[in-house]
């Protein structure tokens, strides 16, 4: 028996997708996040891609830790099982979740405090292992949800909110998952929603792990005069390096960007990526020349965006084990259990 | 001559890492293969290689498992630690020792049998490469033993045999080195001793394996395909025996894919994290660790049980607390697993004793998981863990299916008006749960750590929280009907002893030599937490139990007066937990003690 999608009461003035849905039936519940928070317009970005690729709403996982970036899960694609999990430990829920169901599109969302801090490690590992996910990471350099404390993203020499700078080296994630080996590695801004919904729609296509740092201020604690993460600092400072679009088989609208020199790369169901890099001289698919691009940008205070890297040719965690095709949770005991004949023979090697 | 057959304590003395441990585990074989009970015992340090290491094998015609004190039979192969294993020597019983070099003076004892045999010097003509010299005089003793005990030698070298198949290069040295032994021993010693084996058939169709061994291959057959580790003795082997069995039995034959996923991950926060991701999206998931990793999964463990997720925790306990002696056996982690986490928390634990056990307990703890939806932790040990035992033939019905719990598939969901995950439609305290991407419009929800009402949205109403909290309580009553019965051995005695896990194994023992002071207990074997009626009905019917288990803190104990709000007067502890399996001596002496001290009855006042 295979149930559809059945969409919600429709606005007449909404867009359908190919699934006959509008953007409503990605939504999820009403946020309770500050007014102008960032996280909200990531969410706002996920709903858009997810809508504008007709995804099925109910074939996602959701997983998170702990944070206002962390409740996030629950405001889009409400018709999907979502799981606000342990601070700094989305990514192993994660794992486990995309062993059980490879075919499930895991999105993992996570705050800065709990991916660079509590969470680092988990971090680290859930690259290296390369799961098919979307792991996005709402930083706004600070604890937002425990009031205002500095997280280990915050740039050195950026201010609290009463004014006391930070003193300690800030931890680049982007920069981690480029040298730990991610095979999608972005960064973006929540109120460039041009950038970034694009760069999850290509991010969701992505086979293996791909990585969005997105910078998303916390209007509460740390969008002051000072800040390295406040809104007007980063549109300041933000150099737009390669914008992804992606191109489905069939011709669809496509973002304008300007002058630079573009590349298509093909992706593993037929649609294509496009790159419009805004410096002819930057390769995508050179891990240590972006790694070395982003250092030297921060160093000289400029936040750079985009698709810094992208693996053309990438594999995930399912190839590396070699597991079957059909997702582990539909096994059934047949598949499973080797039964008593199998057994007889195994007690006997025991004598 | 008068001879014993078939009944001593042997004890190997050796160096960690020397290559003696295949050599140790022939000579174990060889007698379960002649059809004798045996039970080994390994008893190792932290350590790579050069310390110290000790196996000993229990031979029992009656069929004893347990450890019993004192050694009949030293093969001092040790140096360093001569010392100690001279003295360790039973009165009357034999030393077994390389006279290459001569014993001290100061070493000699009167009342123990010397048996010197030049090994070292022996080798030298024989085995050029120094190091193929070390390591066949292992073999070498296993050959002088089997002339000083009358193994069957064919037994012997057909071991050899099949265990170096293929590598036929390798038979004929190592059976040269087995003859060169026996020869020496029935040539120049007084061969056979007056403790021989002989062949019997006390094993039965019984086999011999490792309690991890079982349990990875218990959750081959139990379904589990998901699970995620990180070493730490004595667990590691869980997790290898699983990947190892399900390499074999768990292919797809036409594809070559497994149909299984294990990974070893950073740490024991992801190993259960991945275990809960996975049981969350409806694979059978499990990890196996000990002590140390349950401190480390403990937030998550709280997850599991307030966002009720299936889990299978395997803690293969060590000493502790910390580090501990980390190749020692313990009971120790029974309270930080029962209640592990923050806030009103508890989890039920399983408590194999045999191997077959540990085969059983793996789909038995992945059934409950499912079923009561929350962590299930099974607490074995080292002791049953990593040593070989003998066991009953492991057995499957292949009429029995998984019980995967309650989880509503699509269809369920399109015929239901209403669905909340959390609400209690049976009566159980158990909800209904759904997997993600089951259905579109249906049944999606929230996973969360915090409070929520019925529907699974977020809420702090204090009246949501208790109700919330009322029904995991009634889940838990639910749960005392569901685990493995105890074993209750009830003659309507007024005194009882109560014990669990590898404490089991010298019980049967224990029990026959208090019976010959005049001492007869009831029994009761508890298999689980929360206790079953059984037990409470066990510990009320009882005026005095013993509580026997390997902790210094009677935590079993305090498990029963805390859930079963038993007093404390009437349950008595009998304590060991120096590192080495509780011996049956030990539970005698103990018990044996308090009935004299306490002026109780023995048998014949006792019946009536
Ligand atoms: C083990 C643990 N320690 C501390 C906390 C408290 N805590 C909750 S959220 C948070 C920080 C969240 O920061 P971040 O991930 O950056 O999310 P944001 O709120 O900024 O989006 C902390 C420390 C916790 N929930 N669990
Ligand atoms: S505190 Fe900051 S991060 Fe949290 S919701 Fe408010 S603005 Fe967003
Ligand atoms: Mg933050």
């Amino acid at each position: 028996m295979t149930f559809v999608a059945k969409p919600k009461v429709h606005h007449p003035n909404l867009p359908l997708n190919e699934l006959g849905l509008t953007r409503r039936d990605y939504e999820g519940s009403v946020s309770t996040l500050c007014a102008g928070c960032g996280h909200d317009s990531v969410s706002a970005a996920i709903v858009q891609a997810c809508a504008e690729l007709s995804l099925p709403p109910h074939r996602f996982a959701k997983v998170s830790g702990i944070g206002c970036s962390s409740k996030t899960p629950s405001y889009f694609l409400n018709k999907s099982h979502g799981f606000n999990s342990v601070h700094g430990r989305m990514p192993s829920v994660m794992t486990g979740a995309n062993l059980a169901n490879r075919e499930l599109l895991g999105i993992g969302v996570s705050g800065d405090g709990d991916s660079a801090s509590i969470g680092l490690g988990q971090f680290a590992h859930i690259v290296r292992r390369r799961i098919n996910m979307l792991y996005l990471v709402d930083n706004n350099g600070t604890y937002g949800l425990t009031k205002g404390q500095f997280s280990a993203t915050n740039d050195k020499g950026s201010t609290s909110k009463k004014g006391a700078p930070n003193l300690y080296e800030p931890i680049d994630l982007v920069s981690m998952a480029l040298q730990i080996g991610a095979t999608f590695v972005a960064r973006s801004f929540s109120g460039d929603k041009t950038q970034l919904v694009p760069l999850i729609k290509a991010a969701l296509k992505h086979k293996g792990m791909a990585f969005i740092d997105v910078i998303s201020p916390c209007v509460a604690f740390n969008n002051h005069n000072g800040s390295t993460k406040s809104y007007e600092f980063v549109r300041e400072h933000t150099q737009e390096l390669v914008n992804a679009d992606l191109i489905m088989t069939h011709p669809e609208v496509t973002v304008d960007y300007a002058e630079g020199s573009r590349e298509d790369v093909s992706m593993p169901d037929g649609s294509t990526l496009r790159l419009h890099k805004l410096d002819a001289d930057y390769d995508a698919h050179d891990r240590v020349g972006a790694l070395n691009y982003v250092q030297r940008s921060q160093e000289q205070g400029e936040v750079v965006t985009g698709l810094l890297y992208v693996d053309p040719d990438p594999v995930e965690c399912h190839d590396i084990m070699d597991t079957v095709d059909q997702p582990l949770n539909e096994l059934n005991e047949a598949q499973l259990c080797p039964g008593s004949a199998a057994l007889a023979d195994i007690n006997a090697s025991y004598r | 001559m008068q001879v014993k057959y078939n009944d001593f304590v042997i004890r190997f003395a050796n160096v960690n890492g020397s290559g003696s441990a295949s050599a140790n585990g022939m000579f174990a074989k060889a007698l379960f293969r002649m059809g004798i009970p045996v039970a080994t015992r390994n008893i190792f340090p932290s350590n790579i290689q050069g310390l110290p290491t000790w196996f000993e094998v229990r031979v029992s015609e009656q069929g004893y498992l347990g450890r019993r004190e004192g050694v009949d039979i030293m093969v001092a192969m040790n140096a360093e630690t001569l010392v100690e294993d001279v003295a360790s020597v039973s009165p009357g019983g034999y030393l077994l020792y390389d006279n290459s070099k001569p014993l001290a003076k100061t070493l000699r004892r009167d009342d123990v049998n010397e048996i010197g045999i030049p090994i070292a010097t022996m080798m030298l003509p024989e085995f050029a490469d120094p190091k193929q010299r070390s390591l066949f005089k292992n073999i070498t003793y296993l050959g002088a033993l089997a002339g000083l005990l009358n193994i069957e030698f064919d037994v012997i070298t057909g071991m050899v045999a099949t265990q170096y198949k293929g590598k036929d290069a390798l038979i004929a040295p190592n059976i040269h080195a087995l003859e060169l032994g026996r020869n020496y021993a029935l040539q120049y010693l007084q061969a056979p001793l007056p403790l021989q084996v002989r062949r019997s058939d006390a094993v039965g169709d019984r086999i011999m394996m490792d309690g991890n061994d079982a349990a990875g291959l218990g959750a081959v057959y139990g379904g589990a395909t998901v699970c995620a580790w990180y070493p730490i003795t004595p667990s590691t082997s869980v997790a290898e025996s699983f990947e190892n069995h399900a390499n074999r039995l768990r292919v797809d034959e036409t594809s070559g894919k497994k149909k299984f996923a294990i990974i070893q991950v950073e740490d024991e926060l992801a190993a259960i994290g991945v275990v809960i991701g996975a049981a969350w999206n409806g694979a059978r998931a499990f990890t196996a660790t000990s002590g140390p990793g349950i401190s480390l999964m403990s937030e998550f463990l709280g997850l599991a049980y307030f966002a009720e997720i299936p889990a299978v925790v395997w803690d293969i306990q060590r000493s502790g607390p910390s580090t501990g002696m980390p190749t020692r056996t313990q009971q120790g982690d029974l309270i930080g697993a029962a209640y592990a986490s923050h806030g009103d928390t508890k989890h039920p634990l399983l408590f194999p004793a045999t191997p077959k056990e540990c085969f059983d307990f793996a789909t038995a703890a992945l059934d409950l998981a499912d079923r009561a939806q929350t962590p299930i932790l099974v607490m074995s040990d080292l002791e049953l863990g990593m040593n070989d035992n003998l066991s009953e033939p492991l057995q499957w019905d292949d009429a029995v299916r998984y019980d995967r719990g309650k989880v509503l598939d699509s269809e369920a969901l399109e015929n239901s008006e209403v669905f909340g995950r959390y609400l209690d439609v049976d009566g159980d305290g158990i909800g209904y749960r759904t997997l993600p991407g089951t259905h579109p419009d249906k049944g999606a929800f929230f996973t969360r750590g915090t409070s929520r009402d019925e529907f699974a949205a977020y809420t702090e109403s204090p009246e949501a929280y208790e109700r919330n909290m009322q029904r995991l309580e009634l889940k838990w009553q639910t749960i005392r009907g569901l685990v493995p019965a105890a074993e209750i051995d009830d003659q309507k005695r007024r005194v009882g002893v109560l014990f669990f896990g590898t404490t089991a194994l010298p019980m049967p023992e224990a029990l026959d030599l208090l019976h010959a002071d005049g001492i007869a207990l009831d029994s009761c074997r508890v298999r689980a937490f929360p206790f079953g009626a059984e037990v409470e009905a066990f510990v009320q019917e009882h005026d005095l139990i013993f509580v026997v288990e390997q902790n210094r803190d009677a935590q079993m104990r305090t498990l029963l007066i805390n859930e079963l709000q038993t007093a404390p007067a009437k349950l008595v502890p009998v304590l060991y937990y120096a590192g080495l399996s509780i011996s049956a001596d030990t539970i005698h002496q103990q018990i044996n003690e308090y009935f004299t001290a306490n002026k109780l009855s023995r048998i014949s006042e006792v019946q009536s």
